[in-house]
């Protein structure tokens, strides 16, 4: 027999988890809705093949290339940083290091972790676009580089932390039988360990890859603002996630098509994240299967 | 060179390459740490905490930042520490099996991927405008709710799923039902764990800038706000706004007021990592 209280406990704890569909539901909405009278102006095929983006000059131009390029190259230098850096580290702490060594490291990476993005912004714009400045030439005081290379490090703690998380899963045995037949620690490591954690280490660099694209103070600080198909990392760019913080801060009317590429470039954001989480939301299902 | 030299030198090498790269990640967070204690802090002082902004660097203060990020601390609590807890009930303890559970779980881990900046047009939108709300408190708190909501969610399972099984089955020998099983015996039980989780949710919180910038919070707000409805800044639009200016005094203002954000979340967190470890070397199951 169930009292009425119970049930009606159990309907409002569930109708708080439908809030989180909600969530996901509104997100979906507010998206398509705002950008379908984006998209009844300007033609999907010249969102995506106009290589200029300029809805505030008087010339104006809807390609979202150059934000891609700006996204996607800041998010390369990101990931080129934090992916063989993180990796190794994680294999370190892992496989190598003293057990005493890696209690203490791991929650001093947590605190790299728990910074808030726009004093890497900070980091970026007054330390490292400097340093670079003293032996690159021809770098400007916004660039691609330092906003990428900060961002790697950014999301360097998670590379580490979810790669070590899945190599120090890996049962021991097979350590053991891999020393057993005279491999040492290095061929160990990067033949039997890392294979055998492989999707729990995509996963982890699924999830740095979608930070990045997602990042939007450390670029909105330090990497300007100027959309430009260039993949030249000396260059100051414009990212979709910079072009929206953009807007939102000038005066541009609600409403008009100008304030509506807004969402057209969210959707664009979106759906990139979207992909993503996905991809690594089946890998992780595949591999708790694995080990568990 | 034979292969078991080469071997015993290629494991050399990594193990070197391994401490070189973990000392590097160290270096640079101490770098960074040095960078801004070393740029702000002279400029921390009680004028500084008690001044309204200012167009001018050396009488600019960090009142209206720092008092709206308390009320965004404080109203985000209220909303998000609610739903998130319960939910997070509803998915360990009730919706174990049935599909609308596992709809809200698949839900969850993909919310957790999408950019903050998303969470900001939503807001923009939803409340807003469609609610109304405009760039209030409001606005911005039940923003950044949604955006933590997963996180509170999954931290309240985790620590749910480390009670054990025996407990629950005691009690309800003892003749409790589901729900006094789970306020009695589950809840507090698992309550260092749930508050760990919620502390780490609302210092993420109060270190978001991107949704609040499109939910339209102003840099530049010289009251401190007395209601929700109030427009609002936080202390890390302040430091975006003084950072984004050319002069060098106010870049000096965005590394003292870093300090005082910084010292915020690491406080935050301390306290969080303290009642984990509380919690872990309380219980032997």
């Amino acid at each position: 027999m169930k009292r009425p209280s119970e049930k009606i406990i159990e309907f409002g704890l569930a109708t708080s988890g439908a809030i989180t569909l909600l969530i996901t539901v509104g997100i979906l909405w507010v998206l398509f809705s705002e950008s379908i009278s984006f998209f009844k102006v300007v033609s999907i095929w010249d969102f995506f093949t106009d290589t200029q983006w300029t809805p505030l000059f008087t010339q104006k131009h809807y390609g979202i290339l150059p934000l891609l390029s700006g996204t996607l190259l800041t998010t390369l230098i990101a990931v080129a940083t934090a992916m063989p850096i993180g990796l190794t580290i994680a294999i370190y702490l892992s496989e190598y290091a003293h057990k005493t060594f890696r209690k203490r490291v791991k929650p001093i990476m947590e605190i790299l972790a728990a910074i808030p993005t726009v004093v890497y912004g900070f980091f970026a714009l007054t330390v490292v676009t400097p340093f670079l400045q003293s032996f690159i030439p021809g770098i400007g005081t916004f660039n691609a580089l330092s906003a990428g290379l900060v961002m790697g490090i950014m999301i360097l703690p998670l590379v580490t932390s979810l790669s070590e998380d899945a190599l120090y899963a890996v049962p021991k045995s097979l350590r053991e039988a891999s020393f057993g037949m005279g491999a040492n620690r290095f061929q160990t490591s990067f033949k039997v360990v890392v294979p055998a954690a492989s999707s729990g280490i995509t996963v982890s660099f699924i999830l740095a890859i979608g930070r990045a694209i997602g990042e939007t103070m450390v670029v909105a600080v330090a990497a300007g603002q100027q959309p430009i198909l260039t993949l030249d990392p000396r260059q100051g760019v414009e990212t979709i996630t910079a072009y929206i913080v953009q807007i939102s801060l000038g005066d541009v009317t609600h409403g008009s098509l100008e304030y509506n590429t807004i969402f057209a470039a969210g959707v664009t954001l979106f759906l990139f994240t979207f992909i993503l989480n996905h991809i690594s939301y089946g890998l992780k299902k595949r591999y708790h299967q694995q080990y568990e | 060179m034979s292969s078991r030299a080469w071997n015993r030198i290629q494991d050399k090498a990594f193990h070197v390459v391994g401490l070189v790269f973990t000392f590097s990640a160290l270096l640079i967070l101490a770098v960074f740490l040095l960078d801004i204690i070393g740029e702000g802090w002279n400029r921390i002082d009680w004028n500084f905490l008690t001044s309204l902004p200012s167009r001018r660097a050396e009488r600019a203060g960090i009142l209206t930042a720092w008092t709206g990020t308390a009320w965004i601390l404080g109203l985000t609590s209220l909303i998000a520490i609610p739903i998130g807890v319960a939910a997070g009930i509803y998915l360990e303890e009730y919706g174990k099996k049935n599909r609308f559970a596992s709809a809200i779980e698949v839900n969850i881990a993909n919310l957790a991927g999408v950019p903050s900046i998303i969470y900001g047009l939503l807001g923009l939108e939803i409340f807003g405008r469609i609610l109304g709300l405009g760039g209030s408190l409001l606005t911005g708190a039940l923003t950044l709710s949604l955006l933590i909501l997963p996180v509170i969610i999954v931290a309240t399972r985790e620590a749910l799923k480390a009670v054990p099984k025996t407990l629950r089955e005691a009690s309800y020998g003892l003749g409790a039902t589901k729900w006094q099983t789970i306020w009695h015996q589950v809840l507090p039980a698992s309550g260092g764990g749930i508050l760990t989780g919620i502390i780490l949710a609302l210092s993420r919180a109060i270190g978001e800038t991107a949704p609040l910038i499109v939910i339209g919070a102003l840099a530049y707000v010289p009251y401190v706000p007395s209601s929700p409805m109030d427009e609002f800044t936080v202390m890390p639009m302040q430091i975006f706004n003084w950072i984004s200016r050319p002069q060098h005094d106010f870049i000096v203002n965005g590394a003292a007021a870093i300090i005082i954000l910084l010292i915020i979340t690491f406080v935050m967190n301390g306290v969080a990592v303290y009642f984990r470890n509380r919690w872990q070397s309380k219980i032997h199951w």
